[in-house]
């Protein structure tokens, strides 16, 4: 039998064939050719003292092995209300997972671990999410109706997320076009995963609870750099409101992205904006390729419905394996199972991602479906060599039927071999029909792994804890009349103040444009100014130290304010902010000696001048012109801080040299 | 057919509905001043306002729109929810037990009631395979449903149906009998049930959830399983209450009907055995037993039945400043029994003993039990409890207060004879009065004390 094939050419040939070409190299045509499609899920906690459906503290995390108790759950698929079983429902319950929580007494009380109905709905979460809803544009329902989504992988404790529409079909206006929204809801968050080996999922309860809303758009983003930007917009929306949660996790996008003629495949837990491109990117050429994959399949099998794994267990005796898992296997009295492919030779190791083959996605459902951990196949069309080439031939071959077959071997407990072959024999089917609808975690990389079958509205269900909410036009009406001023109108008022553009992200994430307007109109200070103070000073300020929990804003006002009436000029702001930064409660004028202030006259400085160009030019007379003026301006800054403009001191300098 | 179209709907909300020739299920556009919204009209659960229309959007989710600002509603097609439970043939085997279960209103598996918002549960033997296919492992399961009420509303007509129930099973050859049954009351019916059949010769076990059968992690399917196990394959002959031992999903206890007892609102290991400890931990596959002393599963069929209550009896929970008037009245309306919950030994207040001196001289039996729940009545110890011990109160050792009052109407049920009561009142009866009270009957452990902390964190709850 011949031999002579390459998997690691295959996968080059593939990649090629399916014209995948690098992010940098994109253009719009190429995501036209495979018609680009994607839409957010912007998940964003709302800042407020207590959970959403309890009096437990929001957001304080416990270390993972922290905890006071632990507790064991199991989740069932219950029916939905139109009488449904979920896909993913039934999916959570072949994996039989056991499911444990960890419990901090001072983060988790017996509601979260479902010891004790709901509590009513956390008004100021209401509140806080329906400002955010109104500045969506959104059409704001009559009455809120907690609902139950089903969650069966344990992320809830009892075994659904409390859920609630506030508005539906709005829309927010990026640079070069409109995004309409889908909806916005109210919910509570989700536990911490701890780990999730083989039958054991544990997690952390901290989270749990902590009031979040959910921003989902339609899917009208048409290039990865758009979805960013929506990305970017909805969370700086959010964060206007100066009533949302910052920090790790505070804020996640879920994104999905299909490709024409594939499906919606959900991406979760983004948790930085800047991966949306790649992580989008690489989605829909990973569909564009499965379709590929298809058409080869479909020219080869005729009939998918008589389509058929073959399998055999190995007898590990006939064997001497030395590949490490392969023994624990043995030595575990596992079994070792070979399965046949008809028809799939050059599919496993078809490009699907940078890096990555059709034969991860059979490994990443092993994982997830039948709860075998990685590494937990070996194939045919190996890239790097895991057994001999003789041993591999020679398994392989017990079961190998076709010249245009593949082969795998499997390996694990006894109980989870008859989920392991159905989940391969389900996903390599599903390649002769389509593109899988399923949600997907992201990797640093900007590749995905597959996490579960994405669920649909079957999962979704009346919470019968819980009473309906009216929402009047009276309470409504006076919500409106509170609103901060809408993102797309900050953009236009820092063009307006002429601050540069590379600011503004920064100055949108933190919620800067109220503090930054008081000043310009407050304080008279010169709006350029005042945004550079921020958007660069501050940022490079703030990259380099860690602020202490005290610090606000708002003292960078509080400072223009004391400088002005010193009569200081605004430059000593530069040498100060750093202070203020670490220690907030410092009053300024011990900041002042801290930063060695030494009040001078205007005209002391200026004098110094002719002196340091006697000097200048006694040491150095080799230098061009403005080596004069730099060397000067360079002894007299420290003292001219603070007590003269350095623009001035400049002028003068420079008038000073060429006379 | 007679099809409620506007299912809950009533008032303001009504009256737009049929204005609009809209009826539940209708796929609609509504128009409203807050903007359009488009989905599938919901029946809207009877007790929530008039105000307001319930709609499914597309996404699954539920709103509600205000009929106030309804401008407009257009229809454009009709979608029925069709609620079923997947039914699947339960598949009976030789080699298993049978057992039956019978239902009062429980839930197990369930659906929704939009009428109520309330769930209503699923039962036949098919849907409780569909539902909990794993039962099919540990006995041959068959139901019947007795009555749909819930647990606050059981009383003595049914724990007697019950009763006369168990007995026909008895005698047709069952091997163990579980009753489904809401949690509120579910020790209540335990006891009258331990009063009504007597020396049975299989398990009766009686089993609901704490956490309704429609949420992933209700503890109906579990508490289910071990129920069938304890009722098919364990060797306790006797009336047992069968609910999660922690509230992780690890295993069961096994209570004796007379001494359980439901601890907490909504926790999923509420029910304690008080003064003694549970006959058994449960599992799927195995029973453990904690004491050795029961009654053994029998092959006989031999079963006495007595299904007598006197709805004449009541419970008074007493409280300091109590009147007499509240004995009075429950005298002067022909009460013949009544269970007073004293404080600690069992005491109750001086201006009380007027009341009592007539309710004892109208022929009425008063049994004094205590409110602490743990610990025996002791009347001697102080000079309150001697004055009423001559008064006429019968101290009832350490029953339970809620045990009390059901013996007290089974006896009642029975005989007039006051000294016949006292002689029955106070026989032990599966130790619904123990004569000793182990050392480890009362452990209620304060949490923040490191060493509890240690263990609650090594052992899981």
């Amino acid at each position: 039998m011949k031999r002579d094939f390459d998997p690691s050419g295959n996968y080059k040939l593939t990649k090629n064939a399916v014209g995948y070409v690098p992010l940098h190299q994109a253009t719009q045509a190429d995501y036209e050719r495979v018609g680009f499609k994607a839409g957010l899920e912007v998940h964003q906690q709302l800042k407020t003292e207590k959970k959403l459906f309890c009096n437990c503290p929001a957001r304080i995390y416990n270390e993972y092995d922290d905890y006071d108790a632990e507790i064991i759950r199991h989740m069932r698929p219950t029916l939905s209300e139109l009488g449904e079983y979920d896909g993913t429902a039934l999916m959570e319950f072949k994996t039989r997972k056991t499911i444990i929580y960890r419990i901090k007494n001072e983060t988790a009380c017996t509601y979260d671990i479902d010891d004790t109905p709901p509590f009513p709905l956390n008004k100021q979460a209401l509140e806080i999410a329906l400002e955010i809803a109104l500045l969506c544009n959104l059409n704001i329902v009559g009455e809120v109706h907690i609902t139950r989504k089903q969650y069966l992988d344990g992320s809830i404790p009892t075994g659904f997320q409390r859920t609630a529409i506030l508005g539906v079909e709005g829309e927010i206006q990026l640079r070069n076009k409109t995004v309409r929204l889908i909806q916005l809801s109210i919910e509570e968050d989700s536990c911490r995963e701890v780990s999730d080996i083989g039958h054991i999922r544990t997690y952390q309860t901290d989270r749990l609870g902590i009031p979040l809303i959910e921003t989902v758009t339609y899917p009208d983003f048409a290039h990865p750099e758009e979805v960013r930007e929506g990305a970017e917009y909805i969370r700086f929306l959010n964060r206007s409101t100066g009533r949302v949660r910052t920090g790790i996790g505070a804020g996640r996008e879920d994104v999905n992205v299909s490709c024409r003629g594939g499906t919606r495949v959900e991406i979760k837990g983004v948790s930085h904006n800047k991966w949306i491109p790649k992580i989008t990117h690489n989605e829909v050429f990973r569909q564009w390729s499965l379709l590929r994959i298809r058409e080869i399949l479909n020219e080869k099998v005729k009939d998918p419905n008589a389509w058929r794994i073959h399998h055999k267990f190995l007898n590990p005796e006939t064997f001497n394996f030395t590949y490490e898992p392969l023994l624990f296997a043995r030595q575990n009295n596992q079994k070792i199972v070979v399965l046949n492919l008809p028809q799939f030779k050059g599919i496993l190791s078809h490009f699907t991602q940078p890096g990555k083959i059709f034969a991860d996605e059979l490994s990443d459902r092993l994982k997830v479906i039948a709860c075998l951990e990685k590494p937990n196949i070996i194939h045919s069309e190996q890239i790097e060599k895991i057994l001999p080439d003789a041993q591999l031939h020679r398994v392989l071959d017990t079961v190998k039927t076709g010249s245009n077959d593949a082969q795998l071997i499997i390996w694990g407990p006894e109980d989870d071999i008859p989920t392991a072959l159905e989940t391969i024999e389900e996903r390599c089917r599903m390649a002769l029909e389509r593109v899988p609808n399923e949600s997907r975690k992201s990797q640093e990389d900007g590749t995905t792994i597959f996490e579960r079958v994405l669920p649909g509205p079957d999962r979704m269900y009346p919470d019968t804890d819980s009473e309906p909410i009216a929402l009047d036009n009276d309470y409504i009406d006076k919500l409106k009349k509170n609103l901060p001023v809408g993102i797309h109108k900050r953009y236009d008022q820092l063009r307006n103040w002429e601050i540069p553009e590379d600011t503004y992200n920064y100055i949108l994430r933190n919620n800067l444009v109220p503090v930054i307007e008081r000043i310009i109109e407050k304080l008279g200070v010169n709006p350029k100014f005042a945004g550079t103070l921020f958007g660069h000073d501050l940022k490079h300020i703030q990259g380099k130290n860690a602020h202490s929990s005290e610090w606000s804003y708002e003292r960078i006002f509080e400072l223009i304010k004391f400088l002005q009436q010193r009569k200081i000029d605004l430059a000593l702001t530069k040498v100060m902010i750093p202070v203020i930064f670490q220690h907030p409660e410092m009053d300024f004028d011990s900041i002042l000696t801290e930063v060695n202030f030494v009040r001078t006259p205007r005209e002391k400085i200026l004098k110094k001048i002719p002196q340091l160009q006697k000097k200048f030019k006694e040491n150095d007379t080799l230098r061009d012109q403005g080596a004069e003026t730099r060397w000067i301006m360079g002894e007299l800054r420290k003292s001219a801080l603070g007590n003269m403009s350095l623009a001035e001191l400049k002028k003068s300098v420079e008038h000073a040299e060429k006379t | 057919m007679n099809e409620d179209i506007f299912q809950g709907y009533k008032g303001q909300a009504l009256t737009v509905l049929k204005k609009f020739k809209i009826k539940v299920w209708s796929q609609v556009e509504i128009d409203t001043t807050r903007g359009l919204f488009k989905g599938t009209i919901l029946p809207r659960s009877e007790n929530d306002d008039d105000r307001h229309i319930v709609l499914k959007i597309s996404t699954g989710y539920n709103i509600g729109i205000n009929v106030e600002t309804i401008q407009s509603i257009k229809e454009f097609g009709y979608k029925k929810a069709k609620y079923q439970i997947k039914e699947r043939e339960f598949p009976y085997s030789d080699e298993k037990p049978n057992v039956k279960l019978l239902g009062t209103g429980g839930t197990i598996a369930s659906r929704l009631d939009y009428r109520t918002g309330a769930v209503i549960p699923a039962f036949s033997p098919g849907e409780l395979y569909g539902a909990v296919p794993e039962l099919a492992d540990i006995c041959n399961i068959k139901t019947e449903k007795l009555f749909a009420v819930f647990s606050e509303n059981m009383g003595p007509e049914e724990y007697k149906a019950l009763a006369v129930a168990i007995e026909k099973e008895i005698e047709k050859g069952i091997d163990g009998i579980i009753i489904g049954h809401g949690t509120d009351t579910l020790h209540h019916t335990a006891a009258a049930l331990t009063y009504m059949i007597q020396n049975p010769p299989i398990p009766i076990i009686l089993v609901g959830s704490q956490r309704s059968s429609d949420r992933p992690s209700s503890d109906a399917a579990l508490n289910l399983m071990h129920a069938a196990y304890a009722a098919g394959h364990s060797d306790i002959a006797e009336v047992l209450v069968c609910m999660f031992g922690p509230t992780s999903d690890e295993y069961g206890f096994l209570h004796r009907g007379t001494r359980v007892r439901k601890m907490h609102s909504s926790y999923r290991s509420t029910f304690r055995t008080i003064g003694d400890i549970p006959l058994a931990k449960v599992t799927k596959s195995s029973v453990e037993h904690l004491k050795d002393s029961y009654n053994p599963r029998r092959k006989d069929r031999k079963v006495k039945i007595l299904p007598y209550f006197n709805e004449k009896v009541s419970i008074v929970f007493y409280y300091p400043n109590m009147k007499p008037d509240i004995i009075d009245s429950l005298v002067e309306n022909g009460y013949k029994g009544i269970v007073i919950a004293g404080t600690g030994l069992g005491h109750v207040n001086k201006p009380l003993y007027p009341a009592i001196e007539r309710a004892v001289a109208r022929n009425v039996a008063i049994y004094m039990t205590v409110q602490t729940l743990w610990g025996y009545v002791h009347m001697h110890v102080y000079e309150t409890g001697r004055d009423l011990l001559t008064k006429g109160i019968i101290p009832a050792g350490n029953m339970l207060p809620e045990v009390a009052y059901i013996k007290l109407g089974w006896v009642l049920g029975q005989t007039d004879d006051l000294e016949e009561v006292k002689k029955i009142m106070l026989t032990p009866i599966q130790d619904d009065i123990t004569l000793r009270e182990p050392y480890n009957g009362y452990l209620i452990y304060q949490g923040g004390v490191p060493e509890v902390e240690e263990f609650i964190r090594k052992f899981r709850k």
